[in-house]
């Protein structure tokens, strides 16, 4: 057999179990283009991904003789959506513990607690996700005895048994209301549990070998497991809302200058937007909060995420612990809100970016994901319409160049019911 | 404890009566003739309405808005519309200005390339019972101390100044709304209709005219509040079982008070008997399409109807019998698998109850979602349109503002740009089935409440005074 024809056979092998097909050179044609990078869409562009890489996305696209073109007249192309951060792979029921990994409360680690162990990409919520066009999600955090939530993992919602893009990628840390809960009921107790833990995780990186202080809180694995954190070589993404915890959060820097910060949540960061840009400290906001619904969060308004925008803050759209799908939702929201009068949004163009390359950079991965320039992850989506409108939906899904599947648990739920509810010959157990 | 008591009270109230029939005690017959009659009166003539509505709707101009893309929210679509608001009511819906009387002082709005709807309609919050700050001196919405407690009122819990109402118009253009205790207890109390108007006092905002409703739940909540406790509900057999226990305590007592035979008041089966007489509406918190069913039968079986099944992600597998019950479904689009009850939801869910030619109401259950109910609406649109179930815009917002009207009992009143019905009326800067579209103005009875442009007409709570961004776009 010819190494074509095995391929064929393959490729026809694995379409029969779901699997999906191989990473292949595909061309998409002739639809509305969205690099995601905040530039123009592109009419009746070209997206050429090539061995799972984007190789060039626009006007003038040459496509190679023989290669697969898909022709996406009528429909928007993107870049795959990029959710950071969000808690799907964790569970499969958020309320049946026995399929939640999301807490472990009752562990004696916190910081030292690998995120990347428990994604399993078979979870429908991984599914349901990637037919609603999100191909990549930073993973965290957990529920925690301390203010550590964890080291997040950075995946891929590919349907393939390989989740985690990067395990460990970040350090996430709770340290308004919930890390004070957790450090002992206070922010005092929140700053010197945080503080304790750096100091160590200097110590320890300085002389790896060296006896310990026998005050510390953290377990060697938790104060391992902050080295990179204080040495710079993993960011620390930290909760806060309200103003005032922003600004001590920035502070940080003057004692831990390598720390590589990301701030997410942020209702209160319109109030700090000029600190925030000067800083250069990227900012993952909760879109649309716009009530006060704790004490940290009295200055919600949903033009939040547009006034630190307008004030040079990097920032974009994220922390979706309800549905990471609903991310073009926020979006358009956005761009509603610079419709209202007296309200602040984004443009379209900066929109789309908030949900794609925006967290991506804020990652620190916008050379890897999250648009369709050249060399990025073949991630692309195509829409059957305007992908920030309410009533689009996604036509078809690739990921490192891979076309997926998008039936899940709901599609043959739907297509059980859709053509009528009652019985017939048979009772429905039996229409699959 | 408070409920174990009341229970002792029942108790000896009722050997008292059976003293009261025992022979030997003759003497006293006529005497006690009379106490009884009087005790019997207070029982059955007892006043309905003790917490009566205060709400008067502001001052209003007459107002005339032309050029709208007009949904009426019974099904119909007016392009370049007029909508006439008059006295605080709706006084004319037309395609032109050449048949209605506008008074000359009529404020006239040009409405091209704007739409118009009713005012949204929320058949499901807790707005003013879990409000903002959701801190714990703020949890006032279940009561569970008991499986059963059909005696509390949430509008006794309703914190009028919940910043929550103020955005739910500004965001949401919701202009009613049904607040309802939470789903902890199989019978959780009675729900509340409101007018969305800032008010010092509940009574400022509950809605004239309007019934109560009776929320009960199904399902997951009751059954692990309770069984935690080690006590009865702790299976869905034993929601079911306390469920009926309840009910024929309740169709006793109602004979009872027919009969002339009630000595003193019951708060709880005062509830239960409006329900079986028709006066209060029954709204079921149930997930599961097995479940609703049952419920169903239960109705049957005690002789009330299920105005409304509120959540019902499952509500797709049996489209056909509540079309036939006329019950209700009020859902959110595609929120999902976040308890077991939840893992079979799809977001077809409404377009295929509509497709049934059942009831779909879009509601929120969210201090958030209140916001955006339209926006759930057309989510939920876009997902019927992909299987070929086509819901025209006209159609998916009478989701939002007849139906659920008629699911909490307010459809004569308000719900639809009908003339005679309240001036309960959002301009939208946009089609409202599109993300990019929000309220421009609201009207409340034919009061502006919203405007986008005027930075005064906007509500700002007691709680949000001297906070940062008082008074903010929001």
């Amino acid at each position: 057999m010819s190494a074509r024809r095995v391929n064929a056979a393959l490729a026809a092998l694995l379409a029969c179990t779901a699997a999906p097909a191989l990473a292949q050179t595909v061309a998409i044609t002739g639809g509305k283009v969205v690099i995601g990078d905040g530039s123009d869409p592109i009419e009746g562009g070209t997206v050429l991904v090539q061995d799972g890489k984007v190789v060039a996305a626009g006007r003038n696209v040459a496509v190679p003789a023989g290669v697969r073109t898909i022709d996406a007249s009528g429909k928007w192309v993107t870049p795959g959506l990029v959710v950071a951060v969000t808690d799907i792979g964790l569970y499969d029921v958020g309320a049946v513990d026995d399929s939640n990994d999301s807490d472990a409360r009752k562990s004696p680690f916190s910081a030292g607690l690998d995120l990347s162990y428990a994604i399993n990409p078979d979870a429908q919520h991984i599914k349901v996700s990637r037919s609603g066009g999100v191909t990549r999600a930073a993973i965290a955090p957990l529920g925690t005895n301390a203010i550590f939530g964890g080291q997040g993992a950075v995946i891929d919602l590919g349907a393939d048994p390989d989740p985690v893009m990067i395990p460990r990628a970040f350090q996430y840390v709770e340290l308004g209301e919930t890390g004070a809960a957790r450090a002992g009921g206070s922010r005092v107790a929140a700053w010197a549990e945080l503080h304790d833990g750096l100091i160590e995780a200097r110590e320890l990186s300085l002389s790896p070998g060296g006896v310990r202080r026998d005050d510390v809180r953290l377990t060697r694995r938790d104060a391992q497991a902050l080295i990179p954190v204080v040495t710079g070589n993993q960011p620390l993404y930290v909760h806060v809302e309200r103003a005032a915890d922003i600004r001590m959060v920035l502070g940080l820097k003057k004692e831990f200058p390598l720390i590589r910060l990301v701030i997410v949540g942020a209702t209160e960061g319109w109030m700090v937007a000029g600190e925030l840009a000067r800083s250069g400290v990227p900012v993952l906001a909760t879109p649309l909060n716009d009530l006060p619904a704790s004490f940290e969060q009295l200055g919600a308004t949903q033009s939040n995420v547009g006034r630190m925008k307008a004030g040079g803050v990097k920032v974009a759209l994220g922390a979706f612990f309800d549905q990471p799908r609903y991310a073009p939702q926020y979006a358009g929201n956005m761009v509603a809100l610079s419709r209202v009068p007296g309200a602040s949004g984004m443009t379209w163009n900066q929109a789309f970016a908030a949900i794609s390359s925006g967290p991506a950079e804020a990652m620190g991965l916008g050379d890897r994901i999250g648009s369709l320039r050249p060399g990025r992850a073949g991630d692309v989506v195509i829409w059957d319409g305007d992908p920030l409108e309410l009533q689009t939906g996604v036509s078809r899904v690739f990921i490192d160049g891979v076309e997926q599947p998008l039936s899940d648990h709901q599609t043959r739920l739907r297509d059980r019911y859709a053509k009528s509810p009652s019985e017939g010959s048979l009772p429905k157990a039996y229409d699959w | 404890m408070r409920g174990y008591k009341l229970t002792l009270l029942a108790a000896s109230a009722g050997s008292l009566m059976l003293a009261a029939a025992a022979p030997g005690l003759a003497a006293d017959k006529d005497d006690k003739k009379k106490e009884e009659s009087a005790a019997v009166k207070a029982a059955r003539d007892f006043n309905k309405d003790p917490y009566p509505s205060t709400y008067r709707p502001y001052p209003s101009h007459p107002t005339l808005i032309t050029n709208a893309t007009v949904f009426d929210g019974a099904g119909k679509r007016i392009d370049r519309g007029v909508v006439l608001i008059r006295d605080g009511k709706i006084a004319a819906v037309a395609g032109s200005l050449a048949d209605l009387d506008v008074p000359a002082d009529a404020v006239r709005i040009d409405g091209t390339g704007k739409f118009v709807t009713p005012g949204i309609i929320d058949a499901h919050s807790h707005l003013g019972d879990y409000p903002s700050p959701g801190v714990d001196a703020h949890s006032d919405g279940n009561e569970m101390t008991n499986p059963t407690t059909p005696n509390v009122w949430a509008e006794h819990s309703v914190w009028p100044q919940d910043p929550g109402f103020s955005r739910a118009m500004a965001n949401g253009g919701v202009t009613s709304l049904l607040v309802l205790p939470g789903s902890g207890n199989l019978m959780g109390g009675r729900g509340v209709v409101l007018k969305n108007v800032p008010s010092r006092t509940m009574q400022g905002m509950k809605y004239p005219g309007a019934p109560y409703s009776l929320k009960m739940a199904c399902g997951e909540n009751p059954k692990r509040v309770y069984g935690a406790k080690g006590r009865a509900p702790s299976t869905r057999m034993g929601n079911l079982a306390v469920n009926r226990e309840t009910w024929i305590k309740a169709s006793e007592y109602r004979a009872k008070r027919k009969a002339g035979k009630l000595e003193s008041r019951d708060l709880a089966m005062e509830t239960l008997a409006g329900v079986l007489d028709g006066e209060i509406l029954v709204q079921n918190h149930c997930y599961r399409a097995d479940e609703m069913a049952i419920v169903l039968d239960m109705g049957k079986e005690f002789g009330y109807k299920v105005s409304t099944f509120h959540h019902a992600v499952e509500a797709y597998k049996i489209g056909d019998l509540l079309a036939a019950a006329g019950t209700c479904s009020a859902i959110w689009a595609d929120w999902w698998g976040f308890k077991m009850e939840a893992y079979d939801g799809i977001p077809e869910n409404a377009g295929l109850l509509y497709k049934a030619g059942a009831c779909v109401v879009i509601h929120s259950d969210d201090e958030n979602g209140i916001q955006r109910l339209p926006q759930e609406a057309a989510k939920a649109q876009g997902d019927a349109r992909r299987i070929g179930i086509d819901a025209p815009d006209a159609e998916v917002i009478r989701w939002l503002t007849l139906n659920p009207a008629k699911a909490i009992g307010i459809d004569k009143l308000t719900g639809s740009l009908e003339a005679g019905k309240a001036g309960d009326v959002v301009l939208w800067n946009g089609n409202p089935l599109s993300v990019y579209s929000r309220p421009e103005k609201v009207w409340v009875d034919g009061a502006l409440l919203f405007d986008s442009a005027d930075r005064k007409r906007r509500a700002v709570s007691d709680f949000e005074l001297g906070q940062p961004g008082e008074g903010d776009v929001k």
